[in-house]
């Protein structure tokens, strides 16, 4: 099961530049706030998608039963 | 990408997500929400006083497979107004605090910065039921 710290590491490599604050009780339930002006201009969809694309194939709703996500610019 | 022309699962969720103008892909249905996530997308829908059709994605694994790719978007509740995706339950909750989500379903943006209530009120349109096209 992933870490909370871990789970933010594998967002700030996926995303260059990007700060994540990811919180889980469980290690299975994770909450992250991800500011990067990497999602400048980019759709709230586009922005999401840029997070979950860092994590495999089943990883979210696997291992990762939950990301509840805020995205933000800056 | 290849051509799949015998895809009717794919076709039926197509259709669906064009004919209807306001449609969730959740876990269960709006009277029996099976997770949080569909069950505060329910409520804030219900709170701008929103039609929906609702597709429970429990109802055979192959739908939420199916839609995921059509959609290129892992995770569920999943909703679409007039044929776009607006997101899932974060970015459906964030939009309803913002007044954001009245305004792209066109209802009046009152309801804006109200809490959202505990639990959602039925659904006014019965659930679709894709996995009964399946073959």
């Amino acid at each position: 099961m992933p870490t909370a710290d871990e789970v933010k590491a594998r967002i700030e490599s996926g995303i260059p530049g990007a700060e994540a604050e990811v919180t889980s009780d469980d290690n299975v339930h994770f909450s992250a706030r991800v500011v990067a002006t990497e999602f400048a201009g980019l759709s709230l969809v586009d922005q999401h998608r840029l997070v979950y694309a860092i994590f495999g194939e089943g990883e979210l709703g696997g291992s990762i039963h939950a990301l509840a996500l805020t995205t933000e610019t800056q | 990408m290849t051509d799949q022309p015998e895809n009717p699962l794919r076709d039926a969720l197509a259709d669906a997500i064009s004919s209807n103008e306001v449609i969730l892909f959740m876990k269960g249905s709006p009277e029996q929400p099976m997770c949080g996530f569909s069950a505060r997308t329910c409520a804030a829908l219900t709170a701008t006083e929103t039609e929906f059709a609702a597709v429970d994605v429990l109802a055979d694994p192959r739908i939420r497979q199916e839609l995921s790719s059509l959609s290129n978007w892992p995770t569920i509740p999943q909703l679409f107004v007039r044929g776009e995706l607006v997101g899932g339950a974060d970015i459906v909750g964030q939009m309803y605090e913002s007044g954001e989500l009245a305004a792209v379903l066109g209802a009046p943006a009152t309801a804006g910065s109200d809490p959202l209530p505990e639990t959602a009120e039925p659904g006014s349109a019965p659930p679709l039921q894709i996995e009964n096209r399946l073959g």
